[in-house]
């Protein structure tokens, strides 16, 4: 029996950042060997080597205690001069929860993050509607799709000024909301403030994307649920695409 | 040299920290308190010379603040 074309693809190439202090690496890379079309490396902080790779996942945690802010000292690490150069090629970048921080404090997305309004760290369950299906990391998902994945941070709440937020509603790079279970966005579903309901943006070109939400804990419906899946699914096509596979 | 720092949540950004004291005040007996805002100081040794100030601002611009969500100020202290 012939190899069907998608059998036959190689996998798409991830590679897991681990920052002093990063601590859903494990959780991150382990999710991503689920995947029948991708592997997965650790990336060291101090590497600077990227070129085997197709996406770069910055995972969750406290880099480097957080100290200071969120983010603000992981991005002078080695590591994120060469993950600068990758998205400016075009790599995929993918920054989840801390992740996402480093990637506002390094500056490869807009805005900041401050203090949950409630000045608690919260950690739970939260439904999130899939805004834009077209970006190389939820195009299997459908607009205006209702997901769920848990949260758990302090800092999650998202700013950006007036000007920036036009800027990112206008262009389509706002990608997730938190909503309530039916898809509504409001201000009670928001769990900690974030500005316009935002869990999730990319950049302008669409390669760099951070969402504050944990896909990789729902990627097994052992534990927790499946509706993570789609993120790396998204990211394996979008690969296959890219490179002709 | 010695440097203080002071950073602030910027104008018009909420400040739940700040809220939350202003609002603990008059608990205590303490009317009228209003703009309580939160932040961070920081000091430190600069190298003396020239340039000091300077190379203050743009430390405070690169790492010490983030300019989207907080204001600076600092005090160059000569000894």
């Amino acid at each position: 029996m012939a190899a069907s074309p998608h059998t036959a693809a190689p996998p798409a190439r991830f590679g897991v950042v681990i920052f002093p202090g990063s601590n859903c690496d494990a959780d991150t890379h382990d999710a991503i060997e689920t995947f029948a079309g991708a592997e997965g490396r650790y990336l060291w902080h101090k590497e600077t080597r990227l070129d085997d790779l197709d996406c770069v996942i910055l995972p969750g945690g406290f880099s480097y205690g957080d100290y200071l802010r969120s983010g603000a000292i992981a991005r002078f690490s080695p590591l994120m001069e060469a993950v600068r150069r990758f998205a400016a090629e075009g790599g995929l970048v993918m920054g989840i929860c801390n992740g996402f921080q480093v990637l506002l404090e390094a500056g490869l997305l807009p805005g900041a993050m401050q203090q949950n309004e409630k000045l608690k760290f919260i950690c739970r369950l939260v439904s999130l509607k899939v805004e834009n299906d077209q970006t190389p990391f939820t195009r299997r998902y459908r607009q205006g799709q209702v997901i769920q994945a848990p949260i758990a941070h302090h800092e999650g709440n998202y700013f950006i000024d007036e000007e920036g937020l036009a800027e990112l509603e206008a262009n389509g790079q706002v990608v997730l909301r938190y909503c309530d279970p039916e898809g509504e966005v409001t201000q009670e579903a928001n769990p900690n403030g974030s500005l316009a309901n935002i869990a999730g943006i990319c950049n302008r070109e669409g390669n760099v994307f951070g969402m504050m939400p944990h896909p990789e804990r729902v990627c097994d419906a052992l534990v927790g649920g499946t509706d993570g899946r789609g993120v790396f699914d998204s990211i394996i096509d979008s690969v296959r695409e890219r490179s002709g596979r | 040299m010695k440097a203080k720092v002071y950073i602030t949540p910027k104008a018009g950004i909420l400040d739940p920290q700040g809220l939350t004291i202003e609002r603990s005040l008059p608990a205590l007996g303490f009317e009228g308190v209003s703009n309580v805002r939160v932040g961070k100081y920081i000091e430190l040794e600069l190298p003396d010379g020239e340039g000091a100030g300077e190379s203050l601002e743009r430390m405070c611009r690169k790492l010490l603040a983030n300019p989207i969500i907080e204001d600076f100020e600092y005090e160059l202290i000569e000894e």
